[in-house]
């Protein structure tokens, strides 16, 4: 044996359920997990990525090279705790940065999540791209190294299809949320001031992210988030004036509970939903929804707005869409509003009758650009009107009538 | 918002000629607009006095006009051509100034011409300072304090507000010229006089440093629906206090949390709304304190810049040709993203590599100035390396440099603490080899907070550079091959080259290179696709890495590689490239499928349209081997790119690379001094007697030979680099000692100097039967001024009939005889009716882009498909062309830029570009070049001459002719004494420092505004130009056009003359070639 070689990195690998083998070095977590191998293409941001509960059940793979760049910090954290399956990246970096607070390794081992680096993550992304989805495991345990056996697990693993991610994200019990935006450093843009008086909206978090409930606050709302399974009847004993549904993981037909919840409620109270509670509101007015080939996983997505033409580059990170033609079929008067140009994905819905809109994509960034923010002001706006007594739909917010 | 149709003809402004501030980016970014709005089917007309690039070839522009870029000369382009607007912010600084100027001149308003992509009041709101900080202020945004400053007292006032050091940026100015940072009190006043001289305005902004904090840009893109696009984030290694054209920036930002990044994403949207762009690009920067967070603006660009060529080859997003595009109304979802195809522009480029970019210096060519980099721009020249690391990208950016390095080797330092004193003052003033004397620094054991609190460079920089020198211990310390083969993988993937490697294992790279291929430890290539992958790249630009798929897939067609010439530096500029282009078309044109390799990001050639396939890589034998193994090219070409790759002909040759055209062996025949001297007796031609040193003690003896004065300098160079003129035995030994090393297998060359000879510079093209001549130029400056500083004639202006035939007869043998195929530049000197062959380069020259411009045909196209098997009679180019028109360029100089720099002329090249003036006769012609150079010729007033003995018969006569014109005359007293023998009244003004009493001396009276015109001429003793030196220096301070040789004030006089004539009409190139 020689001394002079490299070192060798502790060992890692992921095995796609097609049988492709990546084999690179260990980082957070020694452990051996299964999820859905997906990409996300923001240069910036993977701390909110990871905090980002929508990713329960996968394994992110980031397209950008250089990560942990920045570390970690609780300011910037979108829920709790990560809950995805595990992390991909071309090269782990220690962090510099004034709010740093831990490095990515560390946060990651703490948190019980592996990490494989070194790999040509571009050759993934394209596997993945031209393949579609897939199951992958991800071990950095040195003991299962193996990968066929890696690879029969992989195979056997269940796929997302179907299920309720949202109940294993959701919180523990109802809480109040005050916290408004960030403006941390000196020099950025100054804020509006928060709009008065303040509305009562119940946010069913299937996976929430911090940020959105921070610009429901500094949108003028008094926000109390409940566990995704609450029942309607409980939401309308708090006296809402208005109802969010949130983002979350995994498939939107598996959370059929939250979708009759919601049509329980389309005739009571203005409705926003985002991502996962766009879908929800997609299937709770008839329509159905389907899977993409590899996602919108990103930071850099064009979002057009039907009625002004304007095009927001906007954050998205959602793996089903909600069908167009269903919609037209089911009968419901509902309008598609948004798009995504890249493939003309569904990415907006208002209802023509009732205080109803949702956004397939994220207009509470972060990570991301802030340019869709402009939803919770209409969301505001909408249900301003609606408790001035004014019947007004999402159609006319859309509008701008 | 579909294409505006109220518009039918377009006016576009170039960027003139390449100084430092505004390169060849300019000129990637103005061809990339023209071609877009020609395809839009409008009528463009150009206006660009640099003939040197590939906007101004007659086939681009409907009409393009090599003219003065002047308020007046413009205003006569719009008077014929009409043009309903222009475009004012595809050419730099240079075309929002004249456009300003002739708003304000009434032009615009006079002709009914309208301005799109971004309105007068956006400009002066970003450009003038007090305005820009207003308009910041109404959106909340933060500045670092500051104040304008019209003269000392306001400045005075405004230090207490900002304290010391303080920041001093003149108003209008290029690559932030005049600007200055003062430490210390009594620097100051002087340093803001300055500033306020450089000002066209006489006004300048003095700043809060913020020296220290990070700098970042943004490059910024609206429409006019108000869509706001950010195509690509910069961070800078170096942080503020360097300017960003001389800093190491990184491609995407690195040490931004999403957050923070975000944030400034908002300020940028809001400051390009706030302006009011209407639509385009703009390049806006900010600094950011490492202690916080808190962030400043620093400015704005309301126009495509160098930083957003960079953004454009750094992300694959064409930054110019969109915001030609969205300035005639386009809206960026109507769009296409070319590289993609299927997707809209109005998305933001994520990569998934890194992109460095690395300055290239020359203060070698400017003695005596100091090296250290403030927020004036010094850099000539960058290179862009892409990497999927930041370790990868910084080393392949560093070999790509050409300075010598492979990688991050130890620099040259003296022993013990002279060295660690030498290291930090690299390290704490940022200078040139920073990155190297960091790497020393760590090797050495200090700590990364010390290296961090001296140089404020972020700490995640420093890290990957710790890593690259603990990296090289571990490969240094691997003695086995077995542990060696190990370390390959690791060590590619880190971005070392072979020739480090080799250095570490003191071995050669050759062998380290047979060692990696036995291994198969051989690059892939990704291709740079603006989605990181996302979507699939219909464009192959390609980068190499070490990983694990390659994307490049190579096509079965007949191709041809084509090698550019690397960064930009004096003596290599945007005419190589101009050739590489122009191979690219024609290549193209004939049916090969054409690759080329460059990593100079400023480029018409790296632009991915330009040819079939682009690799963005240095060139270096190892990277082009690879190259050539992946793509396997019917041939390379190696001729058009300068001294970069054609020093590589040899070594690709060797490795079985099919060089085209003229062969490496014919290249080392003209190159090589004795084989060189053999053809030339074998051809009985003259060239002046030489010989070759390979010891200090045997120049010596040859210069005893030859006789003095003699020219020495090394072999194999380009540029003039280390040239120089030796007029006795002291100095011969000055420069054996200090300028080169001469060794057996570096000898120094000794050649007898002509004095006053006239220098002729020809450009051919042969085909193996036929030889054509492009052009035979005279040059103003007499032998002694390098050839690329001297103005010159087509057609020669002043030389007999029967010496330009003996000239071209030698020229058309010397081609036949190597066996040319393509072009070929040889140098002749003409003293006293004798023509001596100077020397020979069988490649493209700096001075074809001209010729072609001269005589209306595409000298580098013909060349190239004469490289790939055409004839000349087949191309219809068999016929010398002399044109009926005189053709003049001059050269433009930097030393405006280098405080204390001399502006005389010598062998040593310095200009960094050239402008070139058209007319029908020679003085109009030579008058248009000077006013295009930026010497406007008064055509009254006064003239200050001192000159040396030897000039002044000459000079006398041409002065007796400007005192005959009306001028008033100045001289110094030896000059006056013999004016006035030659009936010519001067006025005796002191030299400099010996003025008495109430008088003036020379400098004094040019700094009091009494001189409108200087010729001076200097013995070329060391005292003589010292004393004189504050003189020019003062002129060129002042905008006081000058001459330094007799010949230059001969055809100055002359041009006075044709200017008092009458006033110069303008034409456009397709007029004058009847195109």
């Amino acid at each position: 044996m020689s001394s002079s070689g490299p070192k060798l990195p502790p060992p890692a690998l992921l095995v796609l359920a097609d049988g492709s083998v990546y084999r690179g070095s260990a980082f957070g977590a020694q452990s051996v997990q299964a999820g859905e191998v997906c990409f996300n293409t923001s240069i910036t941001g993977y701390q909110e990525i990871l905090t980002d509960p929508s990713y329960a059940g996968q394994i992110v793979v980031m397209t950008y090279t250089q990560i942990g760049n920045v570390g970690v910090n609780r300011e910037d954290e979108e829920s709790r705790r990560p809950f995805l399956s595990g992390f991909v990246v071309k090269e782990l970096h220690e962090p510099s940065n004034w709010r740093s607070e831990e490095s990515l390794d560390a946060y990651l081992k703490r948190h019980g999540i592996p990490g494989l680096a070194g790999i040509d993550t571009r050759a993934l992304v394209r596997r993945i791209r031209d393949g579609g989805t897939q199951i992958g495991v991800l071990s950095t345990d040195p003991a299962q190294q193996d990968a066929e056996r890696l690879l029969a697990r992989a195979k056997s693993a269940p796929s997302l299809d179907g299920r309720d991610l949202a109940v294993e994200v959701t919180c523990d019990g109802r809480f109040r949320w005050d916290e408004g935006r960030w403006s941390g450093i000196s020099g950025q843009v100054p804020r509006p001031e928060r709009p008065t008086p303040a509305y009562r909206v119940v946010a069913i978090d299937c996976g929430i992210k911090r940020n959105i409930l921070r610009l429901l606050v500094e949108n003028g709302f008094e926000v109390t988030v409940v566990p995704s399974r609450t029942k309607a009847e409980e939401i309308l004993k708090l006296d809402p004036q208005a109802l969010f549904l949130s983002n979350g993981p995994g498939d939107p037909a598996g959370v059929e509970q939250i979708r009759d919840t919601v049509r329980r409620l389309k005739d009571e109270l203005p409705i926003f939903g985002i991502c996962l509670g766009h879908q929800i509101l997609g299937l709770a007015l008839g329509g159905e929804t389907h899977k993409l080939k590899f996602g919108h996983h990103g930071g850099n997505q064009p979002g057009q707005d039907l009625l002004t033409k304007k095009v927001a580059i906007c954050a998205e990170n959602h793996g089903y869409a909600v069908d167009a033609e269903s919609l037209r079929r089911a009968g419901e008067p509902v309008r598609i509003t948004h798009v995504n140009l890249n493939d003309d994905t569904v990415e907006g819905l208002a209802h023509e009758t009732r205080p109803i809109f949702s956004v397939q994509y994220h207009p509470e960034a972060s990570p991301g650009p802030h340019d869709a923010s402009y939803f919770f002001r209409r969301f505001r706006e909408m249900v301003a009107r609606h408790v001035a007594g004014e019947k007004v739909s999402g159609a006319q917010i859309a509008e701008g009538k | 918002m579909p294409r505006r149709d109220d518009i039918e003809t377009i006016l576009v402004i170039g960027a003139g000629p390449i100084v430092i501030g505004q390169a060849c980016e300019f000129d990637y970014s103005g061809s990339q607009g023209v071609k877009a709005l020609k395809e839009e089917g409008y009528r463009v007309v150009l206006v660009n006095s640099n003939p040197a690039t590939i906007m101004t070839d007659p086939e681009f522009a409907h009409r393009t006009y090599v003219e003065p870029m002047t308020v007046s000369s413009v205003e006569r382009i719009i008077e014929r051509e009409k043009p309903d607007v222009i475009l004012p912010t595809l050419g730099g600084q240079t075309a929002l100034n004249l456009t300003v100027a002739l708003s304000e001149a009434g032009v615009l308003e006079r002709h009914g011409v309208g301005l799109i992509g971004a309105q007068l009041e956006s400009i002066h709101k970003a450009e003038d300072r007090n305005l820009f900080r207003a308009a910041m202020e109404r959106i909340g945004l933060k500045l670092p304090r500051s104040g304008y400053v019209r003269n000392l007292d306001d400045a005075r006032r405004v230090l207490q507000v900002t304290g010391l050091p303080a920041i001093i940026r003149p108003s209008f100015t290029l690559g932030g010229t005049g600007g200055s940072v003062a430490w210390r009190e009594e620097q100051f006043e002087p340093l803001v006089t300055w500033a306020l001289e450089q000002s066209p305005k006489h006004t300048c902004l003095v700043e809060q440093s913020v020296i220290g904090w990070k700098e970042y840009e943004l490059e910024v893109m609206r429409d006019a629906a108000d869509n706001v696009v950010i195509i690509c984030s910069i961070e800078n290694l170096d942080p503020m206090g360097v300017h960003t054209g001389d800093s190491i920036t990184v491609a995407p930002a690195q040490t931004l949390t999403d957050r923070e990044y975000q944030e400034m994403r908002d300020a940028a949207i809001a400051i390009i709304r706030e302006i009011g762009v209407d639509t385009g690009g703009s390049n806006i920067q900010f600094a950011v304190n490492p202690a916080d967070g808190a962030m400043v603006v620093i400015e704005m660009n309301p126009r495509v810049s160098r930083s957003s060529a960079l953004a454009s080859k750094a992300t694959g997003f064409p930054i110019a040709k969109i915001a030609a595009k969205l300035a005639v109304g386009y809206s960026l979802d109507e769009i296409r993203n070319d590289i993609t195809r299927e997707t809209p522009a109005s998305f933001e480029p994520s990569i998934d590599y890194v992109v460095t970019k690395v300055p290239r210096f020359t203060f070698e060519k400017f003695p005596g100035v100091d090296n250290e980099l403030t927020t004036q721009m010094k850099s000539v020249g960058e290179v862009m390396a892409i990497g999927r690391t930041f370790k990868e990208s910084l080393q392949k950016a560093l070999r790509s440099l050409e300075i010598g390095h492979a990688g991050l080797e130890p620099p040259q330092l003296p022993q013990g603490e002279a060295g660690t004193a030498a290291l930090w003052a690299q390290i704490e003033k940022p200078r040139p080899g920073r990155p190297w004397a960091i790497a020393e620094a760590i090797r050495r054991g200090v700590a990364l907070d010390e290296i961090q609190q001296r140089s404020y460079i972020d700490p995640w920089f420093l890290r990957n550079l710790a890593q690259i020198v603990e990296m090289e211990q571990g490969i240094a310390a691997a003695k086995q091959e077995a542990d060696r083969v190990a370390w390959l993988r690791p060590a590619k993937q880190a971005g070392f080259s072979d020739a480090r490697l080799a250095a570490l294992w003191g071995t050669r790279e050759d062998d380290v290179r047979a060692l990696r291929w036995r291994e198969r430890v051989r690059p892939v290539y990704k291709r740079v696709d603006t989605c990181a992958a996302e979507f699939e790249a219909h464009t192959p630009y390609l980068y190499s890495t070490y990983e694990d798929e390659c994307e490049a897939k190579p096509t079965a067609r007949r191709k041809i590689m084509i090698l550019g010439g690397g960064p930009n530096r004096i003596g290599q500029g945007i005419e190589f490239d101009y050739c590489c282009v122009h191979a690219a078309y024609a290549l193209r044109e004939a049916g090969f499928e054409t690759i080329m390799v460059n990593c100079n990001p400023e480029t018409v050639s790296t632009d991915y349209d330009t040819s079939d396939r682009l690799y963005f890589e240095p060139l270096t034998l190892e990277d082009l081997l690879e190259i050539v193994e992946k793509e396997k090219p019917e041939g390379v070409i190696v001729q058009f790119g300068g001294q970069t790759p054609l020093k590589l002909a040899v070594p690709l040759e060797r490795a079985g690379v099919p060089i085209l055209g003229t062969s490496p062996d014919a290249i080392d025949r003209a190159e090589d001094r004795e084989r060189f001297e053999a053809l030339l007796e074998e051809l009985r031609l003259e060239r002046p007697p030489a010989g070759i040193a390979r010891s200090p003690e045997e120049a010596e003896r040859v210069a005893e030979r030859l006789g003095y004065p003699v020219l020495l300098r090394p072999s194999y160079v380009l540029g003039g680099r280390a040239m120089e003129i030796v007029h006795d035995v002291a100095s011969l030994r000055a420069y054996m000692k200090h300028a080169v090393k001469a060794s057996p297998e570096r000898p120094v060359l000794v050649d007898r100097f002509l004095a006053d000879a006239t220098e002729v510079d020809v450009d051919a093209i042969a085909d193996g039967e036929r030889v054509v001549i492009g052009g035979i130029m005279e040059h103003i400056e007499q032998a002694g001024v390098h050839s690329g500083d001297s103005a010159c004639s087509l057609p020669p202006y002043s030389l007999p009939q029967e010496v330009v035939a003996e000239i071209a007869e030698a020229t058309r043998r010397l081609a036949t005889a190597l066996g040319v195929r393509g072009l070929m530049n040889v140098q002749y000197a003409v003293k006293e009716g004798q023509v001596y062959v100077l020397e020979v380069n069988p490649r493209a020259s700096r001075t074809v882009p001209f010729v072609s411009k001269a005589i209306g045909r595409p000298l580098a196209k013909l060349a190239a498909r004469v490289m790939a098997g055409a004839t000349l009679r087949e191309l219809g180019f068999t016929e010398e062309i002399w044109p009926k028109h005189f053709s003049v360029k001059e050269a433009v100089f930097p030393f405006v830029k280098f405080p204390g720099a001399d502006t005389l002329l010598g062998p040593e090249m310095k200009s960094t570009g050239e402008v070139m003036g058209i007319d029908s006769d020679f003085g109009r012609a030579y008058a248009k070049a000077q006013i295009q150079a930026g010497n406007s010729l008064p055509e009254r007033g006064s003239v200050l001459v001192s000159v040396r003995a030897e000039d002044r018969a000459a000079i006398g006569a041409a002065v007796r002719e400007l005192a005959d014109l009306g001028f008033r005359v100045l001289a110094t007293p030896g000059t006056a004494a013999d004016l006035a023998t030659r009936g010519v009244r001067a006025e005796i003004v002191p030299k400099v420092g010996l003025a008495k009493g109430g008088e003036l001396d020379t400098v004094q009276r040019i700094q009091a505004g009494d001189v409108d015109l200087v010729f001076n001429t200097v013995a070329s003793d060391p005292a003589a130009v010292r004393d004189s030196a504050s003189l020019r220096r003062s002129a060129l301070l002042r905008g006081v056009p000058y001459f330094t040789t007799a010949a230059a004030v001969r055809a100055g006089v002359g041009a006075i003359r044709a200017l008092r004539a009458g006033s110069i009409g303008v034409r456009s190139l397709q007029e004058i070639h009847g195109l």
